[in-house]
């Protein structure tokens, strides 16, 4: 080890290779619920010349790497499950492109949300991406590896629909690209090429290091305003979501169902968030939104919560505060939540389910959901705070999140960035030869096993 | 319970049917067919009036008689099942804004200023105006008067006595203190106009916060600057229940220099804000009652909007701003005329 230690340092420098015991207690673990697996050493590089250089190194003692961005995906996956080295990128933070008439920014592979989001409002006020419900600090290629989904994901998907390229440093070293960026200098998309990039999106970081990522920016409006749909039948709501995505002119509709506050249990709400370049626009888009759930108003059946303006504000923060509020309302800073990627036509049934598990563990719970595209499916959460120093409450919110998992997979839904035991439980689910086929990628982009070992494995 | 005061003989003598010719949102081709709609409803039947009301509170107003027209008519709406607003919108407010049992005894000591369920605004209880006052705030004193937007007298009838037991009990009984000054116009109006037509009773004595600031300002004479600034009033539905104490602003707003600037929309022609309609799913009518309440601010060349109605001000006080208009409560207005 001390041999390989010399060699990274030669690469990175002295202050970017740890192995102090509190820092690899800190990047040990996250906030989620998978117990603690410590790393032996930490490193950090700054250019991806030097990522190629410590795989190289990597490959020839045979030892591990865990890519890490912010650290913050709470289901483990950035845990150094057999050892080795945590690869942590935050110091590649740098905005390298940001093309206004084609509207994509080419980022490094530690530039986090935070930073691209007060990059563009400060340089490119007519531009916007999509931020995900995650700290300011979570990266923009973390959350687009793992398939995340952001305030804009009914207008663009889910954040891997909105990558344009990558440059990818593969396991054995070499640096290749994928998109455009692989033929031209522009980064404007994947079309018309083989698309590599999905070797590297939904992998728990088992194939690659990204390095650099262009992503999709969307207008950014002067005028923004936000619609509460309420109603208290949850089978109403695959046709609600319908409707209202059927206008395309939301940018972001997450439904929240939440036994906190009180007054707030049994109700389904939706945020809808839209903007427009001037009031007209907007005025004519909220009536767009509007006439679509028309039915509902006419049964007084569900309609549009009254909120003046100023109670409108903290709805369209973003990223949204009330989840981080939720996450420790336990206090003792533990914090998970399942993510079940699935079809609308689900949600009643992926509702009575989180509160049947919910209930029965005893956990405080909040449920809600991101709209992905027009209605084309749906990130459903069961989101479940406890008390990280309370093992008992630990234990229950685990058990809830193994029986979410499986209560998802039952609906034919997918756990979402899934954390070891679910990975399982998917891998169980998944047709034999696909599964084969992953191992077989695998095996040619990493011989020696080294990328994030432990994750994407039958047990 | 009683039942609400109203007396069908008056309806059926009355030539003019105020109540409903006045109405600024809903059309009659003459008075005849404003009686015929009327009777029906004062005869429990069904009548288009019950559906297209904006529950603005001012045929409560406009009845030369107080034969409260508008209790009734909110009395109807209930009975025949039509809800103004969709059902889970009135059942989540309910719960929303239901007593939380959260009150604790406190001691007060006069002047007690009743900030009902807006405790963002107590900060507004301050400086030489509100001097020594005791503030008392929450949905566990909240005087539900809203309901009457949703149609809902029930829960008026069921939560408006245990609100006045509670003031009683956790507040001014044991600190032997009997009267209250309502911050707003909703908890003046619900004790004193509402309370007595549906029968309940109120064993302290409301003071409207225009008659507290007017006394005040005598006993502060010497410190008001005049202002010399035109403001535009948005009088609110509630005021509508307890019209008495209108010509008082005026003479808080002679105090302190502010000319209250005619506008076409004040007094008993005053426009809704917008707020009601939307809860109600009528944004179209919404957006206009908006338009038309800014553009007349503006044709008056008003300095300020002043609001007594914390939910007014929350509804329009964007719009004023973005047209360059200051919104304000009252209360800030007086103070900034004290220099506070």
């Amino acid at each position: 080890m001390k041999e390989l230690i010399d060699r990274l340092k030669k690469i990175v420098g002295d202050r970017f290779v740890s192995e102090a015991p509190e820092e690899r207690y800190i990047y040990s673990m996250d906030m989620g619920t998978m117990p603690a697996s410590a790393p032996d050493l930490v490193v950090m590089p700054a250019s991806t010349e030097e990522v190629s250089k410590i795989m190289e190194a990597a490959n020839a003692h045979q030892v591990p790497v865990t890519p890490m961005g912010g650290g913050l995906v709470l289901s483990g996956l950035t845990r150094a499950l057999k050892g080795g080295m945590i690869l942590d990128m935050k110091r590649m933070n740098r905005i390298t492109e940001v093309n206004p008439k084609s509207r994509y920014a080419v980022v490094e592979g530690g530039t986090s949300q935070g930073m691209l989001q007060a990059y563009l409002k400060k340089n490119h006020p007519e531009l916007k991406h999509s931020v995900p419900d995650a700290p300011p600090i979570a990266t923009l290629a973390g959350n687009v590896c793992i398939h995340g989904s952001g305030h804009l994901s009914v207008l663009g998907g889910y954040h891997s629909d909105m990558l344009t390229g990558m440059e990818v440093v593969l396991p054995t070293g070499e640096v290749i690209r994928t998109g455009s960026c692989s033929v031209s200098s522009d980064w404007f998309g994947k079309a018309p090429l083989p698309d590599l990039s999905g070797l590297f999106m939904g992998w728990a970081g088992t194939t690659g290091v990204v390095t650099r990522l262009g992503i999709k920016l969307f207008p950014s409006y002067r005028y923004n305003d936000l619609l509460i749909f309420v109603c208290d039948d949850a089978e109403d709501m695959p046709d609600v979501i319908s409707r209202l995505t059927s206008t395309q002119v939301a940018e972001d509709m997450t439904p929240w169902m939440t036994p906190i506050p009180e007054w707030a249990r049994g109700f389904m709400h939706i945020n809808i968030a839209y903007g427009a370049h001037s009031k007209a626009e907007l005025t004519f888009k909220r009536n767009l939104l509007q006439m679509s759930v028309k039915a509902y108003k006419d049964k007084k059946t569900g309609g549009f919560l009254p909120m003046p303006p100023p109670q409108k504000n903290r709805y369209m923060k973003i990223p949204t505060p009330d989840l981080v509020r939720f996450a420790d309302v336990r206090k003792g800073g533990g914090f998970e939540y399942v993510g079940a990627i699935m079809a609308i036509e689900h949600f009643a049934e992926a509702y009575r389910a989180g509160v049947e598990i919910a209930e029965k563990n005893e956990v405080s719970y909040s449920m809600g959901a991101r709209i992905v595209g027009a209605g084309h499916s749906m990130m459903f959460f069961y989101a479940y705070a406890f008390n990280r120093a309370d093992q008992a409450d630990m234990a229950r919110a685990q058990k809830a999140l193994e029986e979410t998992n499986a209560a998802t997979l039952e609906m034919g839904g997918i756990p979402w960035k899934a954390e070891l035991p679910a990975q399982q439980q998917i891998i169980e689910k998944m047709a034999p030869d696909t599964f084969a086929l992953m191992n077989r990628i695998r095996e040619a982009l990493d011989p020696n096993h080294i990328m994030n070992p432990g994750n994407w494995e039958r047990a | 319970m009683e039942a609400i005061k109203f007396d069908p003989e008056i309806c059926n003598q009355c030539e003019t049917v105020d109540c409903l010719m006045k109405c600024q949102y809903i059309e009659f081709t003459d008075v005849a067919e404003a009686k015929t709609e009327k009777l029906k409803i004062n005869a429990g039947e069904h009548s288009r009036v019950l559906d297209e009301c904006l529950t603005c509170y001012a045929c409560q107003e406009y009845c030369p008689y107080d034969n409260n027209p508008f209790y009734l008519l909110v009395e109807r709406q209930e009975q025949l099942g039509l809800l103004p607003a969709p059902t889970p919108i009135v059942t989540e407010q309910l719960k929303m804004m239901g007593p939380k049992g959260k009150i604790q005894k406190e001691a007060v000591t006069p002047p007690v200023v009743n900030m009902c369920a807006f405790p963002m605004l107590t900060g507004s209880v301050r400086g030489k105006l509100f001097e020594g006052a005791s503030v008392i705030v929450g949905t566990d004193i909240f005087c539900n008067i809203m309901w009457l937007h949703f149609a809902k007298n029930s829960t008026i009838k069921e939560r408006v006595p245990k609100m006045i037991d509670n003031i009683m009990d956790y507040y001014l009984r044991d600190s032997g203190v009997d009267e209250m000054v309502c911050f707003h116009d909703e908890c003046y109006g619900t004790y004193t106009n509402l309370a007595p037509a549906f029968g309940i009773e109120v064993p302290f004595k409301s003071i409207h916060l225009f008659d507290y600031i007017n006394d005040r300002l005598d006993e502060l004479a010497d410190r008001i600057t005049p202002l010399n600034v035109k403001v535009a009033y948005q009088r609110p539905c509630s005021n509508r229940l307890i019209p008495e104490t209108d010509p008082v602003l005026d003479e808080i707003l002679e105090k302190i220099g502010a000319e209250r600037v005619p506008r076409t929309y004040d007094r008993e022609n005053a426009l809704c804000c917008g707020g009601v309609p939307r809860a109600h799913q009528r944004d179209d009518l919404a957006d206009e009652l908006v338009e038309k309440n800014i553009n007349d601010m503006l044709d008056v060349g008003a300095a300020y909007c002043i609001f007594n109605c914390p939910f007014c001000m929350a509804t329009l006080g964007q719009e004023v701003a973005e047209n360059g208009i200051m919104p304000i409560l009252i209360s800030d207005l007086v103070q900034m005329a004290l220099g506070e």
